[in-house]
């Protein structure tokens, strides 16, 4: 036993000796999930896209609420129905010295769309992009398919590449770092899968100096794990901050907690189109009529559940109840429309008036691995449908299996989340409530097959309406035309955690990306 | 003995094949990962896109004899969510789970067999009993459990060792790893202790029972009788003997912690392959599974052969080319 205590002690003495001193300005982050590339167009996916935003820039950056705000264009405008013009920042350098040009814009547009082998490509960000016309090394013209209101957030989500380093360039060459060259304000260093992603300050960029020297991020993707490595003081920063966690951590004087409200909304989806939906029985388990196409039925539900109670106690606090589809604050959010009142009482009383008395028995479907404790919150969502006399049924399943079924219109009602990527209300009600319409690209999200023709007309002239505030108000119309004819039911808004070691601090973001561009030091 | 090791692999050959068959089956059976991997807000022309693209339009037959075509020729197919080669992702992970695995089993070995000798010499005394005990525990406790405790007290509590993470990796001999750097041995050491808990039992327990079973044979007593020293009884008439189950039982071992160190690398945040084929199979991300698949079936074919290779050399009386494989 003698030696081996040896050197069980030697080893660590020597890892205490040897484990690299960090200095102040180094700055570790756990990561709940790992980003897949660096090419910045290959997988549209929330942590490449934080990712990408420390190496590349963007025309238009997206604030902590996604705000737009002047990247590497200082300003944009419509100048005709259907034609943006960008004037872009002088003087700015790409980290290999090289100039920014319109040229690179051009460029970059072109590639984005058209990334082999990508399984979640920029196109639709890059498709109303009919033409562009370079003006002058630092003027571009969009022209677009007839007036195209949402163009500055489109091109908000398109990183901008050189085309000197990234002409022909494939995944891989941006994965190796060789095409990796951007205007961001941090460089790549290495990209090690598994196992971390080195970044070091870009001396040469434009805005703001980078706080930090280095930045490592490690994937670190168990939840009990990450907040570990944070109290071991393995790490400054982690996302994904477990609810169960929280109220320990409050108390920790080692620990700081910085919370942001999200862009995501936490629904009940509804079979409201078919005669006879899949999940819907009587009592008896005879088949009956799909009583969801009732609007009074819907309301019902609506009424029955309780959102406060699933904030509480699901969701330890960490979420904002919902009755709409983006949080106050947003482009296009209503403020007319209230969080519904819970009340099972009333809901019993429409169930009767709709001709469901005695209820009916149902099934409820969700995913287990996808949102913030969504399968609590469909227990939760079982228990308080039952009490108004639909006997409800619970079926959870891992993401891989419950998103193809819910786009084959297998469930009745299902408990989705959508996290709006434009920062405005238009992305939700066209993916989510939209009349499903596979040419136009119109509702390809709405699993519940909504349709309203008083809607569809609002929304449809407000995604052509340039003017903001006149867009603005239609889109709260829509809203509301929506929310009263319940489309969906909204639950909750996700609060995103982040935990930090004393001495620093996150600006959260309602993206719920991680960005070392959000941390500041305090003393 | 030739005949012994061709035999082997056309029986390899035929169980690879019918693992991919059921790769491709289950994973189709299970969803399409277009559905998790495609941004939400995708319209559905850039989803057939994008199901185009992976080549997951064609029926399921056509799809398997793409890659049959493409693996006759060395290709595994690209990861659908790094968009690398998925062997060489594979490949390119397996070093962090190789030293991960022998750095668990040279600590179940070295502690293991004493440990369990000791016990099976003196069953009744205290040392006896207490690691009979321990080795209860190291059987019964979760896996998980073990490595959030280790966790807690020596990364969170006593602040000794890193959380998880894999540690820089050094060069020796020309070969990487981080078992040549001490920062890397100061990673290295709570996965591998986690990983080794289980096995260390294991062996404690093969061992005494070897022992105890190996002391009351004729050859042991006369062996005594003869009057040789208690240390040459012991290892070399007694340990000799008791080998042949434990290799047989570490060999396999081995490959069960190469192929299954998962809930360890999950908690130690550790880059090995255990962790990818986790991540992997979330996504339904096909051809990564598959490459994986491939590999740890070659790697437990190649185990089993060395293990009854070493066999015949241990057991002069088992002849490979009367075994039935």
């Amino acid at each position: 036993m003698r030696p081996l205590m040896y050197a069980l002690s030697g080893v660590f003495t020597a890892a205490a000796l040897f484990s690299a001193p960090v200095s102040a300005a180094d700055l570790r982050v756990a990561l709940s999930t790992e980003p897949t590339s660096i090419d910045p167009h290959y997988h549209n996916l929330s942590p490449n896209n934080a990712l990408a935003t420390h190496i590349f820039g963007s025309l238009i950056e997206q604030g902590p609420t996604q705000e737009l705000q002047p990247g590497l264009a200082l300003s944009w405008k419509p100048i005709k129905d259907d034609t943006w013009e960008f004037k872009l920042r002088q003087g700015v350098k790409f980290q290999d010295g090289s100039p920014f040009t319109a040229d690179d814009v051009v460029f970059t547009i072109n590639r984005a769309g058209n990334v082999p082998d990508s399984p979640s490509s920029f196109g639709i960000y890059t498709k109303p992009v009919k033409e562009m016309k370079v003006i002058d090394d630092h003027t571009v013209h969009f022209i677009t398919d007839g007036p195209y209101p949402l163009l500055p957030n489109d091109l908000s989500g398109i990183r901008i590449i050189s085309r000197k380093n990234a002409e022909g360039a494939t995944t891989a060459d941006f994965n190796s770092g060789k095409a990796a060259v951007g205007a961001g304000p941090y460089k790549l260093v290495s990209f090690t899968p598994g196992q971390s992603i080195i970044l070091e300050a870009n001396p040469t960029y434009w805005g703001e100096k980078p706080q930090f020297d280095k930045v490592i991020f490690r994937p670190v993707t168990n939840p009990a794990a990450r907040v570990a490595a944070l109290l071991s003081g393995d790490v400054d920063l982690v996302d994904g901050v477990p609810t169960a966690d929280i109220a320990q951590l409050k108390k920790n004087p080692a620990v700081s907690l910085d919370d942001a409200v999200s862009n995501r909304i936490i629904y009940l989806h509804i079979d409201s189109d078919r005669d006879v939906t899949p999940h819907v029985t009587a009592k008896d388990g005879k088949e009956i009529k799909n009583p969801f196409k009732d609007v009074r039925v819907r309301k019902a539900i609506s009424m029955a559940i309780n959102r406060q109670a699933i904030v509480d106690r699901v969701m330890e606090g960490l979420a904002i109840p919902a009755g709409q589809l983006l949080p106050k604050g947003f482009f296009g959010v209503s403020p007319n429309i209230q969080v519904p009142k819970y009340d099972p009482e009333a809901a019993k009383k429409l169930l009767a008036e709709a001709g469901y008395k005695d209820g009916f028995k149902l099934t409820i479907h969700g995913p287990n691995d996808r949102y913030i404790n969504d399968a609590q919150i469909v227990q939760a969502i079982a228990q308080m449908l039952s009490r108004i006399g639909i006997d409800t049924a619970v079926d959870t399943m891992p993401r891989s299996t419950f998103f193809g079924r819910a786009s084959k219109l297998e469930f009745s009602l299902m408990l989705v989340g959508w996290g709006s990527g434009t920062g405005e209300a238009s992305s939700p009600l066209k993916s989510l409530l939209a009349t499903y319409d596979k040419a136009a690209g119109m509702g390809p999200s709405n699993r519940g097959r909504y349709s309203n023709k008083e809607f569809d007309e609002t929304l449809a002239k407000a995604l052509v309406t340039v003017d903001d505030a006149a867009r603005e108000k239609l889109l709260q119309k829509a809203t509301e035309i929506a929310m009263a004819d319940v489309g969906l039911i909204p639950l909750h808004y996700e609060v995103s955690t982040w935990a930090t070691r004393k001495g620093f601090k996150y600006e959260g973001r309602s993206d719920q990306g991680t960005q070392a561009m959000g941390v500041s030091i305090v003393k | 003995m030739s005949v012994f090791i061709l035999r082997r692999l056309m029986q390899s050959l035929v169980l690879l094949c019918v693992m991919t068959v059921i790769v491709f089956a289950g994973i189709y059976a299970i969803g399409n990962p277009i559905d998790i991997l495609i941004s939400a807000d995708a319209s559905q022309e850039e989803y057939d896109r994008a199901v185009r693209a992976l080549g997951l339009d064609l029926p399921l037959w056509e799809q398997y004899f793409v890659f049959l075509g493409n693996l006759a020729q060395g290709d595994l197919g690209k990861s659908f969510v790094f968009n690398e080669p998925a062997l060489q992702l594979v490949l390119s992970r397996l070093p962090a789970t190789l030293e991960l695995a022998f750095a668990a089993m040279l600590i179940s070995i070295t502690v293991g067999i004493p440990l369990g000798m000791w016990a099976g010499l003196r069953p009744d005394g205290i040392a006896g009993r207490s690691i009979m005990a321990g080795s209860i525990l190291g059987f019964s406790l979760p896996n998980f459990w073990q490595g959030l405790m280790l966790i807690m007290i020596f990364a969170v509590f006593l602040q000794w060792l890193p959380a998880g993470g894999r540690g820089p990796t050094a060069s020796f001999l020309g070969m990487e790893s981080t078992l040549f750097s001490a920062e890397g041995w100061s990673h290295l050491i709570l996965p591998a202790l986690n990983l080794a808990l289980f096995k260390t039992s294991l062996v404690i327990r093969l061992t005494r029972a070897g022992v105890r079973e190996t002391l009351l044979l004729d050859y042991v007593k006369f062996a005594r009788a003869k009057g040789l020293s208690t240390g040459r009884v012991i290892f070399v008439h007694v340990f000799k003997n008791i080998l042949i189950p434990l290799v047989t039982v570490i060999g396999l071992e081995l490959g069960s912690v190469i192929a299954f160190a998962v809930v360890t690398e999950t908690i130690f945040a550790w880059p090995g392959i255990g962790k990818l084929i986790i991540d992997s199979i979330f996504v339904l991300d096909r051809p990564v599974i598959v490459a994986y698949l491939i590999v740890i079936v070659l790697m437990f074919i190649v185990i089993n052969l060395v293990v009854d290779i070493l066999y015949s050399v241990l057991d002069p009386r088992v002849r490979l080319a009367d075994m039935k494989s």
